[in-house]
């Protein structure tokens, strides 16, 4: 059947004994990994320096 | 009714509303529900996932409300409804990518310290509450994909024995739950979040000092 078919062979695995994880899931994983590094390492705009924010504590 | 007379602004002794605005009242300090001055550490990006959370969770909540009220035959054939669909879809993945990013700063920098324990555990209840209601959303589909995640799934609720009171194969329970129960289960700890890291304040990255008599 193409329904059944289409379900069970849609789509790339990457299988590493036990772990099988789908390209795509993997794909997403590793962007979501790249947006932490990034907010981590971005600088922050700062729209403006009018003293208003708090001394750190 | 009055007879022109000034109303009393004094609290009663003893009245259940004076009551319950001082607890609403106290529940968060002074000036502290909506700030407008921050630390200095809280100009980092990584500052920004938790509220990037809260307005995926708005659109989340904004399209399910719309989803709601045109049914699911409307979803699956008028393209505004598969519009809406797809936006309280891609809502979802959002929140989830931007709750999990938050959940992921906060470990590393320890958010628990400084007697902010609870804001952390009510942190780790909405996680596992949004995979219930997700998983009630994908389980409402109502298509062959939602028909095929509840006949695998069967089993694995069944075997830690609450599938007579949460029967994936029902799909109207499952509906109910998602659209009534779960939603309400999350807005209700969001709040109760919310209200403990305006209450606590946000957690100071781990090499910033201390203040006078504050643990770590």
């Amino acid at each position: 059947m193409t329904l059944y078919a289409d379900t069970v062979l849609s789509g790339h695995y990457l299988v590493w004994g036990v772990i099988s994880i789908s390209v795509t899931n993997a794909a997403i994983i590793v962007a979501m990994v790249v947006v932490f590094v990034l907010a981590l390492v971005v600088p922050f705009p700062h729209a403006r320096d009018d003293g208003s924010r708090e001394p750190r504590p | 009714m009055s007879a022109g007379g000034p109303v009393a602004r004094t609290p009663v002794a003893g009245s259940w509303t004076a009551g319950v605005r001082s607890r609403i009242s106290g529940l968060v300090p002074s000036g502290q529900v909506l700030p407008d001055r921050q630390p200095v550490y809280v100009a980092s990006w990584i500052y920004v996932f938790g509220v990037l959370s809260l307005a995926s969770f708005v659109v989340v909540l904004a399209s399910g409300v719309v989803l709601t009220l045109g049914g699911s035959l409307w979803w699956h054939t008028s393209s505004v409804g598969l519009f809406v669909n797809s936006m309280h879809l891609w809502s979802v993945e959002l929140f989830f990518a931007t709750m999990v990013i938050h959940l992921w700063g906060k470990f590393w920098m320890a958010a628990w310290r400084g007697k902010r324990g609870l804001t952390w555990v009510t942190g780790v209840l909405l996680f596992v509450a949004s995979i219930g209601t997700a998983f009630t959303g994908y389980l409402s589909e109502s298509d062959f994909t939602s028909q095929w995640i509840a006949a695998e799934g069967k089993d694995g609720i069944n075997s830690i024995g609450v599938g007579a009171w949460f029967n994936i194969l029902d799909a109207s329970q499952m509906l109910l739950w998602h659209v009534a129960l779960l939603p309400l289960v999350l807005a209700l700890i969001v709040v109760w979040h919310i209200v403990l890291v305006r209450r606590h304040g946000v957690v100071p990255p781990l090499d910033a000092q201390p203040r006078e008599g504050e643990g770590t």
